[in-house]
């Protein structure tokens, strides 16, 4: 039942993750990015962290996919053209995108006995648990980041606005 | 029962797509879109530890990243517009000089 669950759902990140490097639109990529950012929730689902799941369907395939179609539909952004830069990408980015990936598969694959199993439901982390290491343990780092979330929206206002 | 090798050769895969697409790319948004992959690729990276561990820390690196994430896809996106408003161009090509 996992394994059957992590392959439907890891395939259609992949596929999805694929659809974004092959597509030329950025509206494509964009939606392709959605489907990735909400499969990757059910995996965090099916590894116990229920919250983070959650937080992942509001916060990424929710708030910041929005926040990227709208700047696509503003900008009103056309396909891309290729350009020399691009081919000298293609030489470089291909060949070290897959050596980069032979080389961490490899080691995953070396030591999979060591790394271990997922079990469904073997380990749950409820919000109950992360808060509780989050408020007590955590309290400086979190409202620093809310600090942080206050600049940010300050200078996205200040960098978005007209100038007269 | 799934070994938690295939999760971070998941996490791999997803990691080397975005990066393949960082620099393959052109379109500014394309790029940004992909940096936000990578970030999720990890991000499945310490979730999938947390969990080999029963550490809750992992997730919640998890959570601060996201935070950060969302700081910096406004603020990056704005930086978009306003590169679009004096340019007219999404086009990294075309974006080379540090002033018009």
């Amino acid at each position: 039942m996992h394994l059957v669950l992590f392959f439907i759902f890891g395939g259609l990140c992949v596929a999805g993750a694929l659809n974004l490097l092959l597509q030329r639109h950025p509206i494509n990529s964009a939606l392709s990015l959605i489907v990735v950012m909400t499969s990757l929730a059910v995996l965090y689902l099916l590894l116990g962290a229920e919250f983070l799941a959650a937080a992942q369907v509001i916060v990424y395939s929710g708030a910041i996919m929005v926040l990227f179609t709208f700047v696509i539909m503003l900008l009103n952004a056309g396909a891309e053209v290729r350009t020399h830069g691009s081919k000298a990408a293609y030489i470089v980015g291909f060949p070290g995108a897959a050596a980069l990936l032979a080389v961490l598969t490899y080691i995953f694959l070396k030591h999979r006995t060591e790394l271990g199993s997922a079990k469904l439901g073997g380990y749950l982390v409820t919000t109950h648990d992360l808060s509780r290491v989050l408020f007590r343990d955590l309290l400086l780092p979190f409202e620093v980041t809310s600090v942080l979330i206050l600049v940010a929206i300050l200078g996205a206002v200040a960098l978005a606005r007209k100038e007269h | 029962m799934v070994p938690n090798a295939y999760y971070l050769v998941l996490s791999a895969i997803l990691f080397s797509i975005g990066m393949a697409a960082f620099l393959v790319k052109r379109n500014i948004i394309t790029i940004f879109m992909s940096i936000e992959l990578m970030l999720n690729a990890v991000n499945l990276t310490f979730v999938a530890f947390a969990h080999q561990w029963h550490q809750v820390s992992g997730q919640i690196f998890v959570f601060f990243v996201m935070v950060v994430a969302a700081a910096e896809a406004a603020v990056g996106l704005a930086i978009i517009i306003a590169l679009f408003r004096t340019r007219a161009t999404l086009n990294v090509d075309q974006v080379d000089l540090m002033k018009l």
